[in-house]
């Protein structure tokens, strides 16, 4: 039995105009604690495919397992973080953390003290009385961590985090994320369209192709790579290789 | 530039803006008084017809007449929580009818071509039938200064509630929120700044019901005054009660501009 397990799911999107075919025959399998990243060009359905895992939409045909249940609707086992913070602007950055709990009646005292501990240890316990605007982009995105796990998920659907933040903060967010979800036994789906990304931060990297979204290939991250933070992983001898590879491929898919 | 320089340079930045401030408040002040003082002489040399434009002088007067014998009181009050209850309502009203539309999907596109009628049709026009209905009195006056804000402030809100950022409402649903939820949390605090706007227009609309109300019923208030100074001719008792529509209408801008400030954050 497999952590999740993505069963030749198909989406198709219906206007007056056309029926569109957005991912076709799509099947992969997660493990427990495994970091995988879909890499692809703009357009092969990587957005559908979290929204999908996420149940905040059907698939056409086709079944997403979770622990051998199947996905109907969002439920607490699975954490989504999208592109940009989407923090509420009208809510401190504590209300901001605690809005998972709120959302599922789980406002405890016990499950408070975590988030708050988690907010402390992102170093943001200062802020927490502040409003979102009142912070940087990676503050926010922190933040944003912090509202995503604070419900305890299993598995974290990861949209682009990092992709609205500059060189620097991304590099800085990408080890801290990593290191956050490691200790934790997390296990991520992240989807990205920046190659260096995916091979730094992944166990394995599947490949879409795009028109309808498919597997073209998938790539192991070797060992001695996934045991290193990401931003060690971009400066190891063999990075550019792996980035060349992915790159030819990526290209043939264009 | 060392600190002192910086601070000298900082020091008269900070007295150019008072200066600026001070100057406009001074204009501001020299209109009014050049206004009334135009107005009070016109008057008095008989440039204009004094019978139709009365002067300020003779405007005070009744003021103080009308004061004195506690007419003005009662007339005032009586409009002014007329417009304050039809203010209230039409936007109350208009915000619930929003919350409805934005509930169901389906009923608000079978509401729509009926909301274009409503909206479009001149709410004053219901008037007589208002009052037939609801008898002459306040009933019929603030639910004249309710009907001609409720319309507006329905499509204003429900316009807000749809365009609030898509990926707030995901930001709830991810979590499992249900639509309740993603109503409370998301859509209606992202609609605040909607919600206000309206409700400086409406301030303005319900006076315009409630004014156009007491025309019809002719009982008591500023635009009884209005009607009563209009037939018997006296328009210094029309000008007296366009002052005080000005005055407490003025005051309401202001009271919202302050319930703004306290309920939104940037």
């Amino acid at each position: 039995m497999s952590f999740l397990h993505v069963d030749s799911i198909t989406h198709a999107y219906f206007t007056k105009e056309s029926a569109k075919v957005a991912i076709s025959e799509l099947t992969f399998v997660i493990e427990e604690g495994e970091f995988i990243s879909l890499l692809g060009p703009s357009g092969c359905g990587k957005s559908t495919i979290l929204s999908l895992i996420a149940g905040l939409q059907q698939p056409t045909t086709g079944t997403i397992k979770l622990k051998n249940k199947k996905i109907t609707s969002p439920n607490n086992q699975v954490g989504y973080m999208l592109q940009q913070d989407y923090l509420f602007p009208w809510k401190t950055i504590e209300e901001n953390c605690m809005l998972g709990l709120k959302l599922t009646n789980q406002l405890t005292v016990e499950n408070k003290e975590r988030t708050l501990g988690f907010l402390d240890e992102m170093g943001l316990s200062d802020v927490k009385k502040a409003y979102p605007n009142q912070l940087s982009g990676g503050m926010r995105q922190r933040v944003a961590l912090v509202r995503t796990l604070a419900t305890q998920p299993d598995l974290l659907l990861l949209d682009e985090p990092f992709s609205a933040l500059d060189y620097q903060t991304k590099l800085k967010l990408e080890n801290l994320v990593a290191s956050t979800l490691k200790t934790r036994k997390k296990t991520a789906l992240l989807v990205t369209h920046d190659i260096g990304e995916a091979i730094a931060m992944s166990d394995r990297v599947v490949l879409l192709s795009k028109h309808p979204g498919k597997i073209a290939r998938v790539f192991e991250i070797p060992k001695h790579l996934r045991d290193i933070t990401p931003f060690e992983v971009r400066n190891s001898p063999d990075f550019g290789m792996h980035f060349q590879t992915i790159w030819e491929e990526l290209e043939a898919y264009e | 530039m060392n600190s002192s320089q910086l601070k000298k340079q900082h020091a008269s930045y900070l007295l150019d803006l008072q200066i600026e401030k001070r100057i406009v408040l001074a204009w501001q002040v020299f209109i009014l008084f050049a206004f009334f003082t135009i107005w009070e002489l016109a008057g008095r040399l008989s440039w204009v017809d004094p019978l139709l434009f009365s002067y300020p002088s003779k405007v005070g007067n009744l003021f103080l007449s009308k004061l004195v014998d506690g007419s003005l009181m009662i007339h005032t009050s009586v409009t002014l929580l007329e417009t304050i209850a039809g203010f209230i309502l039409g936007t109350v009203l208009g915000t619930l009818f929003a919350a409805g539309l934005w509930w169901s999907r389906k009923a608000s596109r079978i509401a729509d071509p009926y909301l274009v009628v409503l909206n479009s049709m001149p709410k004053v026009a219901l008037g007589p039938i208002i009052i037939v209905a609801l008898g002459p009195g306040y009933l019929s006056i603030i639910a004249m200064g309710a009907s001609i804000s409720v319309i507006i402030t329905t499509l204003v809100v429900y316009h807000a509630f749809h365009t609030v950022e898509p990926n707030f409402v995901k930001v709830i649903r991810s979590f499992g929120g249900n639509k309740k939820q993603t109503f409370v949390e998301a859509i209606l605090p992202a609609s605040f700044p909607a919600i206000i706007s309206t409700l400086k227009v409406n301030v303005g609309l319900s006076w315009v019901g409630v004014i156009v109300g007491e025309f019809l019923v002719s009982e008591k208030g500023l635009g009884y005054m209005i009607i009563y100074g209009f037939q018997v001719f006296n328009f210094t008792l029309v000008l007296l009660s366009l002052v005080m529509i000005a005055i407490f209408s003025s005051i309401m801008y202001l009271m919202v501009e302050w319930i703004e400030r306290k309920l939104i954050r940037n």
